[in-house]
């Protein structure tokens, strides 16, 4: 009996050791163990999300040194926006439109200075000025039932789309601005998401298109393995 | 005060959460250095703190685990839980049992008899005081790991949701500010756990203690 019970005891171990490799694949984390545990984490944190809790707003003295704050795109180069660029808006709206910087400018502006942060670790502060999702949903009156916001860009097709509660949070804005200053190309102009909401990678630059949607479409990075709920 | 005289030193909930960590330790930490190698620095952007002294040098590439940022972070998040969840049933388990009275360190207690082992470790004294289970000094040392698994624990969710958790990101200064403490906790979790071993190794019958749950000292 005890021979067998060892046995048994190695077999659980080694059972256990070969469960634990197939289910935690690093090189495929929304499947086996570690994405039934990425869909814990999305219940979690949709549970935790309060839509008016709002992001500390920070002193000047907060902000990051001039030229400090990183710059990212997934072009080779500055992503440049197209003549005649301007905003589609669309999906589940009774009013699509299409929208110039212009038009946009003259919507209620939002701005504040808030901490980003990023998926890598870091944080960094800059203040943003633009005009809030809810507002855009407002005017094109967005359905109710869309659940899902999806944020297209020019930056070599780069995307993302948010949980409708997060998107619709009054500070996550459509920013035309940052410190004060319009927005420059490095930067994601002429328009980019911004949101005290979310990490980084999911406030998508160089917007083309903003869609309400009934189902969630992923993401750039989303697709290739990053979590997709992103909360902060 | 239950009676200790008849009970095993290491009953088994004891034995099973404690050899829990081992694996739980062991890819918290991977995982997490591999989250610290996307951004090995620490401070805000552009306002690295002065007094860190590893700016800029990642972890080495075989203490890092889940090959990529997105992989490091699906397992610190996946596993983080079931570290949660051994800690608080550990935590629950020394509540009802009564282990907490041979195993946390009580400073009106054990303040005396861990100096006075302290002493005798240093040779400063021949004969080391007597004990029940653990000396003040190891009470202290393994209370000090619950608190470190507290603080390592709470900074963690700071990371995971500074905003929605503004409170307590407060309480530990900020974002920045707790991912330095999250590191430093680490750090010495690390260490206890080589002066761990090291004792194991010079008192062996420990190990044996808390493999089989050894027989009751009296």
């Amino acid at each position: 009996m005890r021979d067998a019970g060892g046995f048994t005891r190695r077999s659980l171990l080694l059972g256990a050791a070969a469960l634990t490799a197939s289910a935690c694949d690093s090189s495929r984390p929304h499947a086996g163990f570690l994405g039934a545990m990425e869909r814990f984490n999305l219940r979690f944190q949709r549970a935790l999300f309060d839509p008016a809790r709002l992001a500390p707003e920070l002193p000047a003295e907060a902000a990051t040194p001039p030229g400090a704050f990183p710059q990212y795109y997934i072009s080779s180069t500055i992503p440049v926006a197209p003549a005649g660029w301007a905003l589609q808006v669309g999906g589940m709206v009774a009013r699509p439109q299409v929208l110039t910087l212009e038009e946009l400018r003259l919507m209620p502006r939002t701005e504040y200075r808030i901490r980003h942060h990023c998926v890598e670790g870091w944080s960094a502060v800059a203040s943003w000025h633009g005009v809030a999702v809810r507002e855009l949903a407002r005017r094109v009156g967005a359905d109710p039932r869309a659940g899902y916001v999806e944020f297209r860009s020019f930056d070599e097709g780069y995307w993302s789309s948010w949980d409708a509660p997060s998107a619709l949070h009054p500070q996550t804005i459509l920013a035309y601005g940052m410190n004060g200053e319009p927005l420059i190309p490095a930067h994601g102009a002429p328009l980019r998401l911004y949101s005290g909401v979310k990490l980084g990678y999911k406030m998508v630059k160089y917007l083309t298109a903003v869609n309400f949607l009934p189902e969630p479409s992923g993401g750039y990075w989303e697709d290739r393995g990053y979590e997709w709920f992103a909360g902060v | 005060m239950p009676d200790f005289t008849h009970r095993r030193p290491q009953p088994w909930p004891i034995r099973l959460l404690h050899w829990a960590n081992v694996p739980f330790l062991v890819i918290m930490a991977g995982s997490g250095l591999r989250i610290l190698a996307a951004y090995p620095m620490m401070g805000p952007q552009g306002q690295p703190y002065a007094a860190y002294p590893f700016q800029g040098t990642p972890p080495p590439e075989w203490m890092q685990l889940g090959q990529w940022l997105a992989g490091g972070r699906h397992w610190h998040f996946a596993f983080a839980w079931l570290f949660v969840i051994n800690g608080l049933a550990y935590g629950l388990y020394l509540a009802l049992s009564g282990e907490w009275r041979r195993r946390l360190f009580l400073p009106r207690r054990d303040a005396r008899n861990a100096l006075g082992t302290l002493a005798y470790y240093l040779r400063l004294r021949r004969q080391p005081p007597p004990q029940e289970l653990y000396n003040g000094l190891q009470r202290m040392a393994y209370t000090g790991t619950l608190l470190l698994a507290l603080v390592v624990v709470l900074t963690g969710l700071v990371l995971y949701k500074p905003v929605q958790l503004g409170w307590l990101a407060a309480l530990f200064g900020g974002y920045d500010p707790a991912r330095l403490i999250h590191l430093g906790t680490l750090v010495l979790l690390a260490l206890f756990t080589v002066g761990h071993v090291i004792m194991v190794a010079l008192h062996p019958r420990s190990l044996g203690e808390m493999v089989t749950g050894g027989r009751p000292h009296a």
